[in-house]
Protein backbone atom coordinates (compact mmCIF):
# COMPACT_ATOMS: atom_id res chain seq x y z
CA UNK A 1 0.00 0.00 0.00
CA UNK A 2 1.06 3.57 -0.92
CA UNK A 3 1.06 5.63 2.10
CA UNK A 4 1.26 9.61 1.65
CA UNK A 5 3.33 11.01 4.07
CA UNK A 6 2.87 14.77 3.72
CA UNK A 7 0.34 14.64 6.62
CA UNK A 8 2.86 13.61 8.90
CA UNK A 9 5.38 15.99 7.56
CA UNK A 10 3.03 18.88 7.89
CA UNK A 11 1.72 18.22 11.16
CA UNK A 12 5.42 18.10 12.50
CA UNK A 13 6.02 21.39 10.93
CA UNK A 14 3.03 23.05 12.33
CA UNK A 15 3.89 21.73 15.58
CA UNK A 16 7.44 23.12 14.86
CA UNK A 17 6.70 26.45 13.87
CA UNK A 18 3.90 26.83 16.43
CA UNK A 19 6.53 25.91 19.55
CA UNK A 20 9.36 28.11 18.15
CA UNK A 21 6.44 31.08 18.36
CA UNK A 22 4.88 29.69 21.61
CA UNK A 23 8.44 29.77 22.97
CA UNK A 24 9.26 33.25 22.49
CA UNK A 25 5.96 34.72 23.13
CA UNK A 26 5.04 32.38 26.38
CA UNK A 27 8.21 33.04 28.24
CA UNK A 28 7.85 36.98 27.47
CA UNK A 29 4.42 36.54 28.88
CA UNK A 30 5.28 34.19 32.03
CA UNK A 31 8.17 36.61 32.89
CA UNK A 32 5.62 39.97 33.12
CA UNK A 33 3.25 37.70 35.22
CA UNK A 34 5.88 36.07 37.40
CA UNK A 35 7.94 39.60 38.14
CA UNK A 36 5.43 42.51 37.20
CA UNK A 37 2.61 43.60 39.24
CA UNK A 38 -0.15 45.61 36.97
CA UNK A 39 -3.94 45.69 37.34
CA UNK A 40 -5.70 43.02 34.99
CA UNK A 41 -2.64 40.53 35.74
CA UNK A 42 -4.78 37.58 36.22
CA UNK A 43 -6.86 38.47 34.08
CA UNK A 44 -4.67 38.46 31.48
CA UNK A 45 -3.57 34.63 32.88
CA UNK A 46 -7.11 33.12 32.83
CA UNK A 47 -7.36 34.70 28.98
CA UNK A 48 -4.09 33.23 27.67
CA UNK A 49 -5.42 29.67 29.43
CA UNK A 50 -8.83 30.13 27.86
CA UNK A 51 -7.91 27.91 24.99
CA UNK A 52 -7.02 25.34 27.22
CA UNK A 53 -11.15 25.24 28.75
CA UNK A 54 -12.76 26.57 25.03
CA UNK A 55 -14.31 24.10 22.46
CA UNK A 56 -12.29 23.88 19.61
CA UNK A 57 -15.66 25.30 17.50
CA UNK A 58 -15.10 28.61 20.15
CA UNK A 59 -11.18 28.66 19.21
CA UNK A 60 -12.12 27.99 15.29
CA UNK A 61 -15.00 30.62 15.31
CA UNK A 62 -13.19 33.42 16.91
CA UNK A 63 -9.82 32.61 14.31
CA UNK A 64 -12.04 32.52 11.30
CA UNK A 65 -13.86 36.35 12.37
CA UNK A 66 -10.31 37.67 12.81
CA UNK A 67 -8.68 36.67 10.21
CA UNK A 68 -11.04 35.67 7.57
CA UNK A 69 -10.21 37.56 4.35
CA UNK A 70 -12.74 40.48 4.73
CA UNK A 71 -11.37 41.43 8.46
CA UNK A 72 -8.98 43.90 9.07
CA UNK A 73 -6.48 41.68 10.23
CA UNK A 74 -7.27 39.50 7.28
CA UNK A 75 -6.92 42.40 5.06
CA UNK A 76 -3.63 42.72 6.24
CA UNK A 77 -2.20 39.97 5.73
CA UNK A 78 -2.98 39.68 2.60
CA UNK A 79 -1.69 43.18 1.87
CA UNK A 80 1.64 42.31 3.39
CA UNK A 81 1.92 38.98 2.17
CA UNK A 82 -0.23 38.92 -0.84
CA UNK A 83 -2.00 36.20 -0.14
CA UNK A 84 -5.11 35.24 2.54
CA UNK A 85 -4.08 33.63 5.66
CA UNK A 86 -7.06 31.27 6.41
CA UNK A 87 -7.27 27.72 4.89
CA UNK A 88 -3.40 27.70 4.54
CA UNK A 89 -0.45 25.68 6.73
CA UNK A 90 -0.28 29.16 8.16
CA UNK A 91 -3.48 28.81 9.77
CA UNK A 92 -2.93 25.29 11.23
CA UNK A 93 0.16 26.91 13.45
CA UNK A 94 -2.21 29.58 14.47
CA UNK A 95 -4.75 27.19 15.53
CA UNK A 96 -1.32 24.67 17.08
CA UNK A 97 -0.46 27.98 18.70
CA UNK A 98 -3.80 28.58 20.35
CA UNK A 99 -2.99 25.19 22.53
CA UNK A 100 1.05 25.57 22.95
CA UNK A 101 0.77 28.95 24.38
CA UNK A 102 -1.54 28.39 27.45
CA UNK A 103 0.59 25.34 28.07
CA UNK A 104 4.13 26.97 27.97
CA UNK A 105 2.91 30.47 29.99
CA UNK A 106 1.54 28.23 32.49
CA UNK A 107 4.49 26.31 33.10
CA UNK A 108 6.90 29.39 32.35
CA UNK A 109 5.45 31.23 34.90
CA UNK A 110 5.42 28.24 37.87
CA UNK A 111 9.14 27.84 36.99
CA UNK A 112 10.19 31.51 37.13
CA UNK A 113 8.55 31.93 40.37
CA UNK A 114 9.50 28.83 41.70
CA UNK A 115 13.03 29.95 41.99
CA UNK A 116 14.35 30.75 45.21
CA UNK A 117 13.63 34.74 45.53
CA UNK A 118 16.48 35.30 47.56
CA UNK A 119 19.02 34.03 44.97
CA UNK A 120 16.96 36.77 42.36
CA UNK A 121 17.59 39.46 45.82
CA UNK A 122 21.58 38.54 45.47
CA UNK A 123 21.90 38.97 42.10
CA UNK A 124 20.06 42.49 42.58
CA UNK A 125 21.98 43.19 45.55
CA UNK A 126 25.65 42.22 43.49
CA UNK A 127 24.79 44.50 40.99
CA UNK A 128 22.99 42.36 37.97
CA UNK A 129 20.44 44.47 35.93
CA UNK A 130 17.10 42.55 35.38
CA UNK A 131 18.02 41.40 32.05
CA UNK A 132 21.41 39.71 33.44
CA UNK A 133 19.86 38.66 36.27
CA UNK A 134 17.11 37.15 34.00
CA UNK A 135 19.62 35.13 31.57
CA UNK A 136 21.96 34.11 34.00
CA UNK A 137 19.83 33.04 37.04
CA UNK A 138 16.52 32.40 36.75
CA UNK A 139 16.22 31.10 33.59
CA UNK A 140 18.82 28.67 34.02
CA UNK A 141 17.31 27.41 37.04
CA UNK A 142 13.94 27.08 35.62
CA UNK A 143 15.75 25.59 32.56
CA UNK A 144 14.55 22.42 33.06
CA UNK A 145 10.76 22.91 33.80
CA UNK A 146 10.72 25.26 30.87
CA UNK A 147 12.33 22.37 28.46
CA UNK A 148 9.50 20.13 29.81
CA UNK A 149 6.85 22.37 29.54
CA UNK A 150 7.85 23.43 25.37
CA UNK A 151 8.26 19.45 24.64
CA UNK A 152 4.48 19.44 26.17
CA UNK A 153 4.01 21.96 24.10
CA UNK A 154 5.18 20.29 21.09
CA UNK A 155 3.02 17.45 21.34
CA UNK A 156 -0.04 18.98 21.96
CA UNK A 157 0.59 21.01 18.75
CA UNK A 158 0.85 17.84 17.18
CA UNK A 159 -2.43 16.83 17.58
CA UNK A 160 -4.29 19.37 17.24
CA UNK A 161 -7.86 18.87 14.77
CA UNK A 162 -10.99 20.91 15.85
CA UNK A 163 -9.58 24.11 15.23
CA UNK A 164 -7.52 23.01 12.17
CA UNK A 165 -10.11 22.00 10.31
CA UNK A 166 -12.17 25.10 10.83
CA UNK A 167 -9.49 27.70 9.74
CA UNK A 168 -7.46 25.52 7.90
CA UNK A 169 -9.64 23.24 6.55
CA UNK A 170 -9.28 19.65 5.04
CA UNK A 171 -7.17 20.69 1.93
CA UNK A 172 -4.66 17.07 0.77
CA UNK A 173 -1.64 17.99 -0.17
CA UNK A 174 -1.81 21.70 1.40
CA UNK A 175 -3.60 21.76 4.81
CA UNK A 176 -4.33 18.10 5.61
CA UNK A 177 -2.52 17.67 8.76
CA UNK A 178 -2.05 13.81 10.68
CA UNK A 179 -5.34 14.90 12.19
CA UNK A 180 -7.28 15.59 9.73
CA UNK A 181 -6.07 13.28 7.32
CA UNK A 182 -7.40 10.26 10.02
CA UNK A 183 -10.83 11.45 10.12
CA UNK A 184 -10.92 10.95 6.78
CA UNK A 185 -9.46 7.85 6.45
CA UNK A 186 -11.85 6.56 8.56
CA UNK A 187 -14.49 8.50 6.89
CA UNK A 188 -13.59 6.89 4.02
CA UNK A 189 -13.21 3.64 4.84
CA UNK A 190 -9.05 3.66 4.49
CA UNK A 191 -8.65 1.54 7.56
CA UNK A 192 -4.75 0.73 6.98
CA UNK A 193 -4.05 4.04 6.24
CA UNK A 194 -5.83 5.15 9.34
CA UNK A 195 -3.88 2.53 11.63
CA UNK A 196 -0.50 3.36 10.48
CA UNK A 197 -1.01 7.09 10.78
CA UNK A 198 -2.65 6.41 14.47
CA UNK A 199 0.36 4.41 15.25
CA UNK A 200 2.98 7.26 14.16
CA UNK A 201 1.12 9.58 15.64
CA UNK A 202 1.04 7.85 19.29
CA UNK A 203 4.50 6.84 19.09
CA UNK A 204 6.28 9.85 18.32
CA UNK A 205 3.70 11.65 21.31
CA UNK A 206 4.92 8.94 23.53
CA UNK A 207 8.49 9.68 23.26
CA UNK A 208 8.00 13.47 23.32
CA UNK A 209 6.04 13.18 26.46
CA UNK A 210 8.83 10.46 27.60
CA UNK A 211 11.41 13.34 27.38
CA UNK A 212 9.49 16.01 29.31
CA UNK A 213 8.82 13.51 31.98
CA UNK A 214 12.80 12.98 32.22
CA UNK A 215 13.49 16.80 31.79
CA UNK A 216 11.07 17.88 34.84
CA UNK A 217 13.54 18.19 37.86
CA UNK A 218 10.61 16.74 40.33
CA UNK A 219 10.55 13.40 38.38
CA UNK A 220 14.95 13.82 38.38
CA UNK A 221 16.26 10.84 40.62
CA UNK B 1 29.21 55.72 58.28
CA UNK B 2 25.45 54.48 57.32
CA UNK B 3 22.44 56.51 58.62
CA UNK B 4 19.17 55.52 58.74
CA UNK B 5 15.63 56.60 59.67
CA UNK B 6 13.17 53.92 58.75
CA UNK B 7 9.56 53.62 59.11
CA UNK B 8 7.53 51.16 56.88
CA UNK B 9 4.06 49.14 58.57
CA UNK B 10 2.42 46.45 57.31
CA UNK B 11 -0.74 45.92 57.39
CA UNK B 12 -2.32 42.63 58.92
CA UNK B 13 -2.88 39.78 56.45
CA UNK B 14 -4.45 36.22 56.87
CA UNK B 15 -1.49 35.05 57.29
CA UNK B 16 0.92 37.02 59.72
CA UNK B 17 -0.18 40.06 61.88
CA UNK B 18 0.10 43.81 61.79
CA UNK B 19 3.86 45.15 62.10
CA UNK B 20 5.34 48.22 62.26
CA UNK B 21 9.05 49.23 62.34
CA UNK B 22 10.48 52.49 63.68
CA UNK B 23 13.74 53.12 63.74
CA UNK B 24 16.93 55.37 63.67
CA UNK B 25 20.23 54.72 64.14
CA UNK B 26 23.85 55.41 62.80
CA UNK B 27 26.72 52.63 62.48
CA UNK B 28 30.41 53.47 61.44
CA UNK B 29 33.24 50.98 60.66
CA UNK B 30 33.31 48.62 63.13
CA UNK B 31 30.76 45.51 63.36
CA UNK B 32 27.31 46.82 65.00
CA UNK B 33 25.22 44.14 65.81
CA UNK B 34 21.45 43.88 65.29
CA UNK B 35 20.49 42.30 68.53
CA UNK B 36 16.35 41.08 69.02
CA UNK B 37 14.10 38.25 69.32
CA UNK B 38 12.47 36.85 65.97
CA UNK B 39 9.51 39.26 64.42
CA UNK B 40 11.27 42.18 65.93
CA UNK B 41 12.65 43.73 62.11
CA UNK B 42 16.39 42.76 62.42
CA UNK B 43 16.05 41.20 58.84
CA UNK B 44 13.53 43.78 57.45
CA UNK B 45 15.78 46.45 58.78
CA UNK B 46 18.82 45.24 56.41
CA UNK B 47 16.36 44.75 53.60
CA UNK B 48 15.34 48.14 53.59
CA UNK B 49 19.31 49.42 53.72
CA UNK B 50 19.88 47.32 50.72
CA UNK B 51 16.55 48.39 48.84
CA UNK B 52 14.90 45.19 48.74
CA UNK B 53 11.71 46.94 50.57
CA UNK B 54 10.85 50.18 50.27
CA UNK B 55 10.43 52.32 53.12
CA UNK B 56 7.22 54.31 53.85
CA UNK B 57 9.37 57.14 55.06
CA UNK B 58 12.32 57.97 56.19
CA UNK B 59 15.80 58.60 54.77
CA UNK B 60 19.08 55.89 54.41
CA UNK B 61 22.63 57.82 53.57
CA UNK B 62 25.83 55.82 53.59
CA UNK B 63 28.97 58.33 53.36
CA UNK B 64 27.51 60.57 51.54
CA UNK B 65 25.48 59.44 49.28
CA UNK B 66 21.68 59.19 49.83
CA UNK B 67 20.23 55.65 49.18
CA UNK B 68 16.58 56.43 50.02
CA UNK B 69 14.96 59.88 50.72
CA UNK B 70 11.08 59.81 50.73
CA UNK B 71 10.95 63.54 50.96
CA UNK B 72 13.46 64.13 48.16
CA UNK B 73 11.94 61.20 46.06
CA UNK B 74 15.29 59.43 45.87
CA UNK B 75 15.16 55.35 46.25
CA UNK B 76 18.21 54.14 44.86
CA UNK B 77 17.50 50.29 43.02
CA UNK B 78 19.19 47.83 44.74
CA UNK B 79 21.73 47.42 42.07
CA UNK B 80 22.71 50.83 42.47
CA UNK B 81 23.09 50.74 46.59
CA UNK B 82 26.76 49.01 47.11
CA UNK B 83 25.69 47.00 49.95
CA UNK B 84 27.35 43.76 50.25
CA UNK B 85 24.51 41.29 51.23
CA UNK B 86 25.74 37.70 53.00
CA UNK B 87 21.97 35.98 53.29
CA UNK B 88 20.97 33.96 56.09
CA UNK B 89 21.53 30.75 53.48
CA UNK B 90 24.01 32.44 51.91
CA UNK B 91 21.85 32.47 48.41
CA UNK B 92 24.73 31.51 46.41
CA UNK B 93 23.87 30.47 42.58
CA UNK B 94 23.43 26.51 42.59
CA UNK B 95 23.95 26.47 38.87
CA UNK B 96 27.74 27.94 38.85
CA UNK B 97 30.70 27.10 40.65
CA UNK B 98 32.49 29.15 43.25
CA UNK B 99 34.66 31.17 40.97
CA UNK B 100 31.67 31.66 38.62
CA UNK B 101 29.37 32.72 41.99
CA UNK B 102 32.30 35.79 42.66
CA UNK B 103 32.96 36.06 38.72
CA UNK B 104 29.15 37.52 38.56
CA UNK B 105 29.63 39.30 41.41
CA UNK B 106 32.95 41.40 39.70
CA UNK B 107 31.59 41.39 36.41
CA UNK B 108 31.28 45.15 35.94
CA UNK B 109 34.66 45.53 36.62
CA UNK B 110 37.11 45.06 33.53
CA UNK B 111 38.60 42.04 32.74
CA UNK B 112 41.77 41.71 33.69
CA UNK B 113 41.07 43.60 37.07
CA UNK B 114 38.28 41.26 37.55
CA UNK B 115 40.46 38.16 36.97
CA UNK B 116 43.21 39.22 39.67
CA UNK B 117 40.38 40.46 41.99
CA UNK B 118 38.24 36.73 41.84
CA UNK B 119 42.20 34.87 42.46
CA UNK B 120 42.83 37.80 45.62
CA UNK B 121 39.50 36.91 47.06
CA UNK B 122 39.63 33.00 46.59
CA UNK B 123 42.89 33.16 48.38
CA UNK B 124 42.31 35.68 51.21
CA UNK B 125 39.29 32.92 52.01
CA UNK B 126 40.97 30.26 51.49
CA UNK B 127 38.87 29.00 48.93
CA UNK B 128 41.31 28.30 45.83
CA UNK B 129 41.30 24.25 46.10
CA UNK B 130 37.36 24.44 45.80
CA UNK B 131 37.21 26.95 43.17
CA UNK B 132 35.55 24.86 40.42
CA UNK B 133 33.43 23.32 42.68
CA UNK B 134 29.52 24.32 43.03
CA UNK B 135 27.89 25.49 46.01
CA UNK B 136 26.49 22.16 47.03
CA UNK B 137 30.20 20.04 47.29
CA UNK B 138 31.30 22.15 49.44
CA UNK B 139 31.58 22.48 53.25
CA UNK B 140 29.62 24.69 55.45
CA UNK B 141 32.66 26.96 56.32
CA UNK B 142 33.32 26.69 52.33
CA UNK B 143 29.96 28.17 51.70
CA UNK B 144 29.96 30.73 53.90
CA UNK B 145 33.38 32.06 53.09
CA UNK B 146 32.19 32.37 49.58
CA UNK B 147 29.28 33.84 50.88
CA UNK B 148 30.88 36.78 52.37
CA UNK B 149 34.03 36.82 49.56
CA UNK B 150 31.13 37.37 46.80
CA UNK B 151 29.57 40.26 48.98
CA UNK B 152 33.16 41.72 49.76
CA UNK B 153 34.18 41.76 45.85
CA UNK B 154 32.59 44.68 44.70
CA UNK B 155 34.51 46.95 47.30
CA UNK B 156 31.26 47.50 49.30
CA UNK B 157 30.52 50.37 51.26
CA UNK B 158 28.49 48.33 54.03
CA UNK B 159 28.33 44.74 54.57
CA UNK B 160 24.94 43.27 55.63
CA UNK B 161 25.28 39.66 57.34
CA UNK B 162 21.59 38.21 57.90
CA UNK B 163 22.33 35.67 61.30
CA UNK B 164 24.91 34.02 59.24
CA UNK B 165 26.24 31.59 62.02
CA UNK B 166 23.10 30.55 62.52
CA UNK B 167 22.93 26.50 62.08
CA UNK B 168 26.64 26.27 61.96
CA UNK B 169 28.03 24.00 64.67
CA UNK B 170 30.32 25.47 67.37
CA UNK B 171 33.63 24.67 65.66
CA UNK B 172 32.29 26.40 62.32
CA UNK B 173 30.80 29.18 64.84
CA UNK B 174 34.89 30.14 65.52
CA UNK B 175 36.41 29.97 62.44
CA UNK B 176 33.41 31.73 61.18
CA UNK B 177 33.87 34.82 64.21
CA UNK B 178 37.46 34.49 63.11
CA UNK B 179 37.34 35.39 59.55
CA UNK B 180 34.54 38.52 60.15
CA UNK B 181 37.25 40.07 62.58
CA UNK B 182 39.14 39.54 59.79
CA UNK B 183 36.93 41.23 57.31
CA UNK B 184 36.73 43.90 60.26
CA UNK B 185 40.10 44.33 60.11
CA UNK B 186 41.14 43.91 56.30
CA UNK B 187 38.09 46.54 54.90
CA UNK B 188 37.43 49.34 56.46
CA UNK B 189 33.26 49.37 55.97
CA UNK B 190 30.70 49.32 58.87
CA UNK B 191 29.72 46.14 59.12
CA UNK B 192 25.76 45.77 60.26
CA UNK B 193 25.48 42.16 61.52
CA UNK B 194 21.97 40.40 62.36
CA UNK B 195 22.01 37.70 64.96
CA UNK B 196 19.54 36.90 68.29
CA UNK B 197 22.61 34.76 69.49
CA UNK B 198 23.84 36.74 72.76
CA UNK B 199 27.09 35.86 72.32
CA UNK B 200 28.02 36.69 68.85
CA UNK B 201 27.07 40.17 70.44
CA UNK B 202 30.08 40.10 72.85
CA UNK B 203 32.23 38.00 70.62
CA UNK B 204 32.09 40.44 67.31
CA UNK B 205 30.19 43.27 68.37
CA UNK B 206 31.79 46.95 69.04
CA UNK B 207 28.16 48.48 69.18
CA UNK B 208 24.60 46.77 69.67
CA UNK B 209 21.06 47.72 68.66
CA UNK B 210 18.47 45.87 70.26
CA UNK B 211 15.09 45.50 68.53
CA UNK B 212 11.91 44.99 70.27
CA UNK B 213 8.76 44.92 67.65
CA UNK B 214 10.23 47.18 64.99
CA UNK B 215 11.72 49.63 67.81
CA UNK B 216 14.94 50.51 68.80
CA UNK B 217 15.11 49.96 72.74
CA UNK B 218 18.70 50.09 73.47
CA UNK B 219 21.39 51.10 71.90
CA UNK B 220 25.62 50.76 73.08
CA UNK B 221 28.22 48.86 73.83
CA UNK B 222 27.32 45.28 74.48
CA UNK B 223 29.31 45.35 77.92
CA UNK B 224 27.65 48.49 78.63
CA UNK B 225 24.42 47.21 77.88
CA UNK B 226 25.03 44.45 80.13
CA UNK B 227 25.69 46.03 82.97
CA UNK B 228 22.65 48.80 82.65
CA UNK B 229 19.88 47.47 80.57
CA UNK B 230 17.51 50.11 79.91
CA UNK B 231 14.48 48.63 81.36
CA UNK B 232 12.63 45.37 82.23
CA UNK B 233 12.14 44.71 78.49
CA UNK B 234 15.48 44.73 77.40
CA UNK B 235 16.71 42.53 80.94
CA UNK B 236 13.97 39.86 79.70
CA UNK B 237 15.13 39.89 76.08
CA UNK B 238 19.33 39.42 77.46
CA UNK B 239 17.99 36.95 78.77
CA UNK B 240 20.95 36.14 81.27
CA UNK B 241 19.30 38.43 84.59
CA UNK B 242 17.53 37.60 87.74
CA UNK B 243 14.67 39.45 87.82
CA UNK B 244 13.27 40.22 91.23
CA UNK B 245 10.69 42.18 92.06
CA UNK B 246 11.70 45.15 95.29
CA UNK B 247 10.94 48.34 96.36
CA UNK B 248 13.50 51.35 97.14
CA UNK B 249 13.75 52.17 101.07
CA UNK B 250 16.25 54.56 100.90
CA UNK B 251 18.77 56.30 98.71
CA UNK B 252 22.00 58.35 99.41
CA UNK B 253 24.05 60.00 96.70
CA UNK B 254 26.68 61.79 99.07
CA UNK B 255 28.01 58.22 100.12
CA UNK B 256 26.45 56.67 97.04
CA UNK B 257 24.58 53.75 98.62
CA UNK B 258 20.84 52.54 98.56
CA UNK B 259 18.85 50.38 100.56
CA UNK B 260 16.05 47.92 98.26
CA UNK B 261 13.84 45.76 100.04
CA UNK B 262 13.14 42.06 98.78
CA UNK B 263 10.48 39.79 100.27
CA UNK B 264 11.24 40.23 103.85
CA UNK B 265 15.18 41.30 103.53
CA UNK B 266 17.08 44.68 103.12
CA UNK B 267 19.82 44.96 101.02
CA UNK B 268 22.71 47.35 100.30
CA UNK B 269 23.33 48.24 96.88
CA UNK B 270 24.69 51.84 95.04
CA UNK B 271 23.11 54.73 94.58
CA UNK B 272 20.67 54.95 91.82
CA UNK B 273 20.63 57.63 89.70
CA UNK B 274 16.90 58.79 88.39
CA UNK B 275 14.80 56.96 90.56
CA UNK B 276 13.04 57.82 94.54
CA UNK B 277 12.62 56.69 97.79
CA UNK B 278 9.69 54.42 97.72
CA UNK B 279 9.46 53.57 93.90
CA UNK B 280 8.86 49.80 92.95
CA UNK B 281 11.55 47.90 90.68
CA UNK B 282 13.01 45.47 89.62
CA UNK B 283 16.01 44.15 90.96
CA UNK B 284 18.56 42.98 88.41
CA UNK B 285 21.52 40.91 89.11
CA UNK B 286 23.49 38.52 86.80
CA UNK B 287 23.70 35.19 88.25
CA UNK B 288 27.81 34.95 87.96
CA UNK B 289 27.91 38.06 90.23
CA UNK B 290 25.90 36.35 93.19
CA UNK B 291 27.40 34.10 95.59
CA UNK B 292 25.73 31.01 96.96
CA UNK B 293 27.02 29.93 100.32
CA UNK B 294 26.39 27.94 103.16
CA UNK B 295 23.92 29.57 106.40
CA UNK B 296 25.69 29.93 108.84
CA UNK B 297 23.20 30.99 111.86
CA UNK B 298 21.52 33.94 111.04
CA UNK B 299 22.16 35.48 107.38
CA UNK B 300 24.87 38.33 107.12
CA UNK B 301 24.88 41.58 105.30
CA UNK B 302 22.82 41.18 101.97
CA UNK B 303 22.36 37.41 102.34
CA UNK B 304 18.97 36.23 102.03
CA UNK B 305 18.59 32.55 102.87
CA UNK B 306 17.10 30.15 100.05
CA UNK B 307 15.62 26.79 98.93
CA UNK B 308 17.98 24.72 96.52
CA UNK B 309 15.97 23.41 93.74
CA UNK B 310 18.42 22.29 91.69
CA UNK B 311 22.41 22.58 89.95
CA UNK B 312 22.36 22.49 86.44
CA UNK B 313 26.28 21.30 84.69
CA UNK B 314 26.84 24.66 81.88
CA UNK B 315 30.17 24.35 80.25
CA UNK B 316 31.94 26.42 82.00
CA UNK B 317 30.66 26.16 85.88
CA UNK B 318 27.55 25.03 87.30
CA UNK B 319 24.19 27.23 87.32
CA UNK B 320 22.44 26.58 91.00
CA UNK B 321 18.59 26.85 90.84
CA UNK B 322 16.94 28.15 93.61
CA UNK B 323 12.94 28.68 94.67
CA UNK B 324 11.30 31.69 93.42
CA UNK B 325 13.39 31.70 89.81
CA UNK B 326 16.77 33.05 91.63
CA UNK B 327 19.79 31.62 89.49
CA UNK B 328 23.33 31.55 90.79
CA UNK B 329 26.29 30.69 88.37
CA UNK B 330 29.24 29.33 90.59
CA UNK B 331 32.72 27.99 89.26
CA UNK B 332 32.65 24.28 89.53
CA UNK B 333 35.92 23.89 92.00
CA UNK B 334 33.39 26.74 94.30
CA UNK B 335 30.55 24.31 94.03
CA UNK B 336 32.80 21.45 94.93
CA UNK B 337 33.37 22.79 98.15
CA UNK B 338 29.42 23.26 99.31
CA UNK B 339 27.92 20.88 97.37
CA UNK B 340 26.83 18.61 100.73
CA UNK B 341 24.82 22.09 101.70
CA UNK B 342 21.64 22.19 103.25
CA UNK B 343 21.11 25.53 103.87
CA UNK B 344 21.60 28.45 101.86
CA UNK B 345 22.17 31.78 101.31
CA UNK B 346 22.38 33.83 98.26
CA UNK B 347 24.66 36.86 98.43
CA UNK B 348 24.30 40.04 96.57
CA UNK B 349 28.07 42.07 96.28
CA UNK B 350 26.65 45.66 96.98
CA UNK B 351 28.16 46.61 93.61
CA UNK B 352 26.33 44.07 91.81
CA UNK B 353 22.58 45.40 92.55
CA UNK B 354 20.79 47.38 89.63
CA UNK B 355 17.28 48.23 89.93
CA UNK B 356 15.37 48.91 86.63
Amino acid sequence: MQIDWFPLWLSLRVAFVSTAIAFVAGLWLAYILANREFRGKEVLDAAVTLPLVLPPTVLGYYLLVLLAGNSQLGKLWENVFGSPLVFTWKAAVLAALLHALPLLVKSARAALESVDRSLERAARNLGASEWRLFWRVTLPLARRSILAATALAFARSLGDFGVTLMVAGNIPGRTQTVAVAIYDAVESGNTALARTLVLVISAIALLILTLANRLNPRYQR
Amino acid sequence: MINARLRKSFSARPDSAAFSLELEFQAAAGITVLFGPSGSGKTLTLDLIAGFVRPDDGRILLDDEILFDRAAGVNLAPQGRNCGYVFQDYALFPHMTLRQNLEFAAERRPRLERHRRVNEMLERFRLGDAAGRRPHELSGGQRQRCSIARALIGAPKLLLLDEPAQGLDAPLRAEFYEVLRQVRADFKTPILLVTHNLDECFELGEEMLILREGRLVQSGAPSTILDQPANVDVARLLGVFNLIPGEIRALDPGRNTSKVQMGEYELDGPYFPGHLKGDRVTVCVRPERLAALARNGRPGANQIPAQLERAVEKPQSMRLEFAGGMAVDVGRADYERVRDTKDWVIEFPRESLRVL
